[in-house]
């Protein structure tokens, strides 16, 4: 009997209509998302960037602990003596396909070198531009420096 | 119990040990682990970095366990609160000074400093005044240093005083003023110096060439056997990515103990030079071309059969290096006999090969190398023996300092850095010399030396040398003919007579052997008299002297170069019309007389076997990859076999090489054959070529560090 009324007066279709109308005038949370943005922990995993010393040396001294420490094996350095006699990468490479951005490698990182930066909006169009080598890290880094200084600054108060 | 044990307590639990021994021999022995850094058990004890105090029950402090001699009932614990603290306390001074520059030290990983600051350290330093910093100081091509890191065991000082014989490093000031150093501005050059990089506990002392090229956890550790001398040295190769970075002592109490040769440590940084050879080349109107392996084996197996088809299988040579492994040499001398050929010869080094068939069947030293040490006399004719065999010269060190007395009989007064009975230089020539030392040693025992030889003996006048040197022989004794002696013009009147004097003197005889497996060659049947198992052949054929002077039509090396030919026989490889080359190296001399370049692995890309000069058996597995298209030797030879459409040449893998020699060796004696009688009259002719200590072959004379080395220590030969 129950039943049977409940279907004739609608109650389930109209209590969900009530909900329907309540939202259309509650403030919308989606983002047009190429236009706008949610905002980002500075502790975001994107992109990899190597790092330089204000006086242009960069960071990195081949110590190849993230190397070992790197779970998905995307990380491959090959390290010589370099002009000035200091411990320098001659090869340094991210495999992105392999990489899973757990972050390990910044953790090891004793100078700060190699930082996983906030961008995460990037895509490869050929073979082998998912391998970032030491030059495109550089770059990076080179570009964003601003930005990671400050992430690192703004993280610094809880490590 | 008897009087020589003493029983005591190691952390409660009851050990016997001998009077005299230190506590942390015994509690290494009990599995009870002391924290060291001094301490090493083949060096003396300095008792000088106190890391390893251990509480010993009824004594008011902690004692050094590497200088307490145990007494009995002595109850000694490792682990206890006052023991711990102890070590603590140490390692907290240690580390005062000590730079926090673990990421960039090539020590990082296996450092023991890095590991029992892990075990013992603080987390945190209460030292805030100043660092002490020290300058590096240059040690030459070999050893890189970083002195700041130093904690003054002096492991390095006291391996110059007790082992290498030669001080080369010392402690200059004292406190905290305390510096290792050079006297003298000069890089250190003993050959076994290398060794120091392995004894210091931290990075001060590091491998230069290897300088910031891999870290420990990344290489592969692969066991092999060093392939430049007969010693055959256990080390171990740590390759990255298939290519090797360094070699490292695999310690072997009966070979090279815990040390390795220089030679041996820096020679893999020869392996990947701009001339080594990754393609087959293929030489075709006088042009080089880089052909696929099909091409070149085929026009390899064309060249041979061509010559077979020209001159007969007597036209067709085959020579390999006395450093190629048993393997190798064992497929050559079977290519060689498919072929019908008995011209197969290893020793490209000698230039008088009179009398081949009074050599030992299998060549030697006649004592197992850890038996050295106990010999009352050593007689070493035509023989740096520093050079030629570093890790043996240590053995007869360790021997001389014991009482063994040492002689020579070279052409040249050398530097041997332990006492020696006589040296006796140059004067009338070996021959004489040697023939002297007979003369005097027949004489005393009032026997006659052999008819063959009474020619040469009597013309003799013994002096005070030769009459010590006789006199000092006997039964613990032995007499070595060098690789001086080796490469001789009158190498056959030479054996012959030293051989003579062992059998009159009850001594035994050897050789110092060429290359690393000079008995491997001989087993396989890479000789012109004797075939496999070192059975006489029915038909000899020409050896090495012999092929140049006769001429040949096609000629096949293996791991040869130009540069191991002595001027005496290096036109044959011009003269031959068709020379194959299996080679990890092709420098200029080699595309001049080549036809076809096979590029194969040297000893450290390849497995297979050593015989060394003891005649133990080392079966080793490749360390790194051949680079580029090079393949190992066997391989090559064994394809080569199939294209000659030969039987007899599938083998899969080196194991089967080696057992299908080792059924050919049974009843093989190891002793000296019956000779006939024969006159010796050969007299030096020019003084021997000596080939240097770093000059042994193609992978040596292309490693730089080596070869900076040799040049720094003035050495004009290598």
């Amino acid at each position: 009997m129950k039943s049977i009324l409940q279907t004739f007066l609608l109650t389930e279709l109209l209590g969900g209509l009530r909900l329907t109308f309540k939202n259309l005038f509650v403030r919308k949370v989606t983002l047009n998302y190429p236009e706008e943005k949610t905002p980002k922990s500075p502790r975001f995993r994107g992109l990899h960037a190597q790092r330089r010393y204000p006086n242009g040396e960069e960071r990195c001294i081949a110590c190849k602990l993230c190397e070992a420490v790197c779970p998905a094996l995307a990380i491959t350095i090959d390290s010589d003596v370099s002009e000035d006699g200091t411990r320098r990468t001659t090869r340094y490479d991210i495999d992105l396909f392999k990489c899973i951005y757990c972050g390990f490698c910044e953790e090891a990182c004793p100078v700060d070198a190699i930082v996983e930066t906030r961008i995460h909006e990037y895509h490869m169009e050929n073979r082998g531009e998912n391998i970032m080598t030491k030059e495109k890290l550089l770059a990076i880094g080179d570009r964003y420096e601003p930005m990671i200084a400050a992430d690192k600054a703004a993280d610094a108060p809880y490590r | 119990m008897s009087d020589d044990t003493v029983q005591l307590e190691v952390n409660g639990v009851p050990v016997t040990a001998r009077k005299g021994q230190m506590i942390i021999e015994v509690t290494d022995a009990a599995d009870a682990y002391v924290p060291r850094f001094c301490y090493h058990p083949k060096l003396s004890i300095a008792a000088n970095c106190r890391m390893c105090l251990v509480e010993v029950e009824n004594v008011p402090k902690p004692l050094p366990a590497c200088a307490t001699p145990v007494a009995d009932g002595m109850k000694v614990q490792t682990r206890s609160g006052r023991a711990l603290a102890a070590q603590r306390a140490t390692m907290e001074f240690l580390l005062i000074n000590h730079p926090l520059d673990c990421p960039i030290c090539d020590q990082g990983g296996e450092c023991e400093l890095q590991d029992l600051a892990m075990g013992f350290g603080r987390d945190v330093s209460r030292y805030t005044e100043r660092k002490r910093v020290v300058k590096d100081k240059d040690l030459g091509p070999l050893v890189s240093t970083d002195m700041t890191r130093c904690i003054h065991c002096t492991r390095c000082v006291r391996f110059g005083q007790e082992i290498a014989g030669i001080q080369e490093l010392g402690t200059i000031g004292r406190g905290e003023s305390t510096e290792i150093g050079t006297f003298v501005e000069r890089s250190v050059g003993h050959e076994l110096s290398g060794n120091i990089i392995d004894l210091c506990p931290v990075g001060a002392l590091n491998n230069k060439p290897y300088r910031y090229r891999a870290r420990s956890w990344e290489m592969t550790q692969h066991a092999t056997v060093s392939g430049h001398d007969c010693a055959g040295s256990n080390l171990y190769a740590h390759a990255v990515r298939g290519r090797v970075m360094r070699a490292v002592p695999r310690p072997e109490e009966r070979i090279n103990e815990t040390w390795l040769a220089d030679r041996d440590r820096y020679s893999c940084h020869g392996l990947y030079g701009e001339d080594r050879l990754q393609e087959p080349m293929l030489r075709r109107d006088g042009e080089w071309h880089k052909v696929d392996w099909e091409t070149a084996l085929k026009a390899a197996a064309a060249g041979l059969k061509d010559a077979v088809g020209r001159s007969g299988p007597e036209g067709l040579g085959f020579l390999a290096h006395p450093s190629s492994t048993l393997e190798e040499f064992l497929l050559v001398e079977e290519l060689a006999s498919a072929l019908g050929s008995a011209n197969i010869d290893y020793r490209v080094h000698r230039v008088d090969f009179r009398d081949p068939d009074a050599e030992p069947t299998v060549p030697g030293i006649g004592v197992p190398i850890a038996d050295v040490e106990g010999l009352d006399a050593i007689l070493l004719v035509g023989s740096l023996i520093r050079e030629e065999v570093p890790i043996l010269a240590h053995r007869v060190r360790k021997a001389a300092l014991a009482g063994c007395r040492v002689s020579f009989i070279n052409p040249t007064v050398g530097e041997w850095l332990f006492p020696v009975q006589a040296e006796i230089a140059g004067g009338a020539g070996m021959v004489a010399e040697l023939a002297a030392v007979l003369q005097s040693a027949a004489r005393k025992r009032g026997v006659a030396v052999s008819e063959r030889l009474a020619d040469v003996v009597s013309g003799a006048h013994p002096g005070p040398g030769h009459d010590a040197i006789a006199a000092s022989l006997g039964q613990e004794s032995v007499v070595w003919l060098g690789l001086v002696a080796e490469a001789d013009p009158a190498r056959a009147d030479l054996f012959a007579i030293a051989e003579e004097l062992a059998r009159l003197t009850g001594a035994r005889f050897g050789q110092l052997t060429v290359g690393a497996n000079s008995a491997g060659a001989a087993l396989a049947g890479v000789q012109p008299h004797r075939g496999r198992g070192a059975v006489p052949r029915p038909r000899p054929g020409l050896d090495a002297g012999a092929m140049a002077s006769e001429g040949l039509d096609g000629l096949l090396l293996l791991n040869l170069e130009p540069e191991d030919f002595p001027p005496e026989t290096r036109p044959l490889l011009d003269d031959a019309r068709c020379v194959v080359a299996l080679t990890p190296f092709a420098d200029d001399a080699l595309l001049s007389c080549a036809d076809v370049l096979l590029p194969t692995g040297t000893f450290l890309e390849t497995s297979g076997t050593f015989v060394n000069c003891e005649g133990r058996w080392q079966s080793f597995s490749g360390a790194g990859r051949p680079p580029g298209e090079a393949r190992p030797a066997w391989k090559v030879l064994r394809v080569l076999g199939n294209f000659l459409d030969q039987e007899g040449f599938d083998f899969d893998d080196t194991d089967e090489v080696r057992d299908a020699l080792v059924s050919h060796l049974d009843g093989l004696s190891h002793g000296a054959q019956d000779r006939p009688d024969r006159i010796l009259a050969r007299e030096s002719a020019s003084p021997a070529r000596a080939v240097g200590l770093y000059g042994v072959d193609g992978l040596v004379r292309r490693s730089e560090p080596l070869q900076a080395a040799a040049a720094a220590s003035g050495d004009p030969e290598a």
